[in-house]
């Protein structure tokens, strides 16, 4: 009796909390229709946002792959003085409130920043402009591949390098034979998180777009312009797309989760 | 969500591995010049103010009132989603669930969907006339455009951070004790109270920490369906955002460093509730 109340109690939650929103966002962008999706999503300023939050992503993931992988090396493989701060220091990107990611772009390169008067001599543009967009998308996505990388390499050990060493394989060698094959899962999976975040981030990219239409809005801002101007069917239609990237990256994680059993 | 990082090792073989300069250099580089400089620069452009400027553009009513917007609502929505994470992780863990995998699935929802999205989602379901608003209009209950929508926005994204650190800890949970405690002869109450409840504790902890610290910060799912009233929902990121629309710098840079600092109080407060359990939170 108390099992099934519970589970009840525990699936309406998730029913009304969670499902309801991710069904409102496909009732309202298909609700005229394929075709009208189709015409919402095909519009040139949809397809220009989406071009630009594809262009950003495929600057910053890489980026905090290389890290990703560099900062786990370091972190799982030695002991050194200040390591646990570093650790500390690898989460708190994610800690942050967007809005302050955002914000110190800002005050570094804004009109009234730190580098704002020798930008403006040498008309470099990096707040209101891709740039700025680049560097916050950066700051809010740095330490996830970092983190799906660092438990996994702490949980193999070091046995198979250091044998790979001790018969004479250089640094290098040991990387690129032992190490990578034994990561490629997981930093396939980190990189798809990273890259779902990128291109859904919302808060920081916000604070430093400016909101130029056409130029430096991404999906995301996108999206709320389009809400905001009370095209709610076009909004949601926008929306689905990046729904859509969510829940791939959620039904990828089904897979990635018991081939490295975490 | 794993905070768990550090693993007692055995002691340093003799052949060492190549490459901790190369990775630390680039570890080190990157994460200075994305978040540590630019972080830096904040702390720095705070302290420029003077603690009597400081002081001067974090206090007056609005920031007041934005300041407890954002904690109370944070606060709040921690707490529902500790006890429905934790009714729902026990559901998961511990029943056998028709379509175990989708509920499984639907959990991490909340991560992998951008905050606009989630926004204008819940927006349209809590508005007065949405599928939910609808039932509650009738008893005078507003939720979108009033705190109620944000606490709703601030429950939806913070419910995975207490059902994924709870489910570890749930699965690898002694079910002998609890029937020890039965064949003892306690009664299903006394076994939730004596002995599932504490064993759970640091996991609901951390859980509804992690839950307060992302809500705390939240800003795309909030400011749809808050609807930005000056005074009345308006949550102190958005406070940020729109003193830097209007150009006052200092003002947005003070607020900030408050975020800031909690951030770094909620970080340390892990860390610590952490190095006393060492398990692995994935």
């Amino acid at each position: 009796m108390v099992r099934i109340l519970l589970t009840f109690l525990a699936m309406a939650w998730l029913t009304l909390m969670v499902l309801a929103p991710v069904v409102i966002v496909l009732v309202e962008a298909l609700g005229d229709g394929v075709g009208a999706w189709w015409a919402a999503v095909s519009d040139e300023e949809t397809r220009t946002s989406v071009a630009l939050s594809l262009k950003i992503a495929a600057l910053v993931v890489p980026l905090n792959a290389v890290f990703g992988v560099a900062a786990a090396w370091a972190l799982a493989r030695f002991r050194f003085p200040g390591r646990a701060l570093l650790l500390a220091l690898l989460d708190l990107p994610l800690s942050v409130s967007p809005v302050v990611a955002g914000l110190v772009f800002v005050l570094l390169f804004g009109a009234q920043g730190w580098f704002g008067a020798w930008l403006q001599e040498h008309d470099i543009q990096i707040i209101f402009a891709v740039p700025g967009i680049v560097l916050a998308t950066a700051f809010v996505t740095l330490p996830m591949v970092a983190r799906e990388l660092l438990p996994l390499l702490e949980s193999q050990g070091d046995d198979a390098e250091l044998a790979a060493r001790t018969l004479g394989a250089s640094g290098w060698q040991v990387f690129w034979r032992v190490s990578f094959p034994r990561m490629r899962g997981a930093l396939a999976y980190g990189v798809l998180l990273c890259l779902a975040r990128a291109l859904g981030e919302f808060g920081a990219v916000s604070v430093v777009s400016g909101h130029i239409r056409g130029q430096t809005d991404t999906l995301p801002l996108h999206v709320e312009i389009l809400h905001n101007e009370y095209h709610f069917q076009a909004a949601f239609a926008a929306a689905s797309l990046l729904l859509l990237v969510g829940v791939a990256t959620l039904l990828l994680r089904r897979l990635h989760t018991p081939e490295t059993g975490h | 969500m794993g905070f768990a990082m550090g693993i007692v090792r055995r002691k340093r073989a003799p052949v060492a591995l190549p490459g901790l300069g190369l990775s630390l250099g680039i570890t080190l580089t990157w994460l200075s010049l994305i978040a540590l400089i630019p972080l830096a620069a904040l702390v720095i452009r705070a302290g420029g103010l003077g603690w009597q400027g400081w002081l001067d553009a974090v206090s007056g009513e609005r920031v007041w009132l934005s300041l407890r917007l954002s904690f109370g609502a944070s606060l709040i929505a921690a707490l529902l989603d500790t006890f429905a994470g934790l009714l729902i992780a026990w559901v998961l863990c511990r029943y056998k669930v028709p379509g175990h995998a989708f509920w499984d699935v639907l959990v991490d929802l909340p991560f992998a969907l951008p905050t606009a999205v989630a926004g204008i989602a819940l927006t349209a379901l809590w508005v007065p006339d949405g599928w939910l608003g609808r039932l509650v209009e009738p008893f005078g209950g507003k939720v979108a455009f009033a705190w109620p929508g944000v606490v709703v926005a601030l429950t939806f994204i913070g419910l995975p951070f207490v059902v994924r650190t709870l489910q570890p800890v749930l699965q690898s949970a002694e079910k002998e004790l609890e029937e020890a405690a039965e064949s003892l002869g306690a009664s299903p109450a006394q076994v939730v109270w004596r002995v599932v409840l504490p064993s759970l504790r640091p996991a609901l902890l951390t859980g509804f920490a992690l839950a307060f610290a992302r809500a705390v910060g939240e800003y795309g799912s909030v400011i749809f369906i808050c609807g930005n009233i000056p005074m009345q929902t308006e949550i102190t990121p958005l406070l940020i955002v729109s003193r830097l629309e209007q150009y006052d710098y200092a003002g947005a840079t003070a607020l900030a460093t408050i975020m800031l600092a909690l951030s770094a109080v909620i970080l340390a407060l892990l860390q610590a509730l952490h190095a006393g359990r060492r398990t692995a939170l994935r």
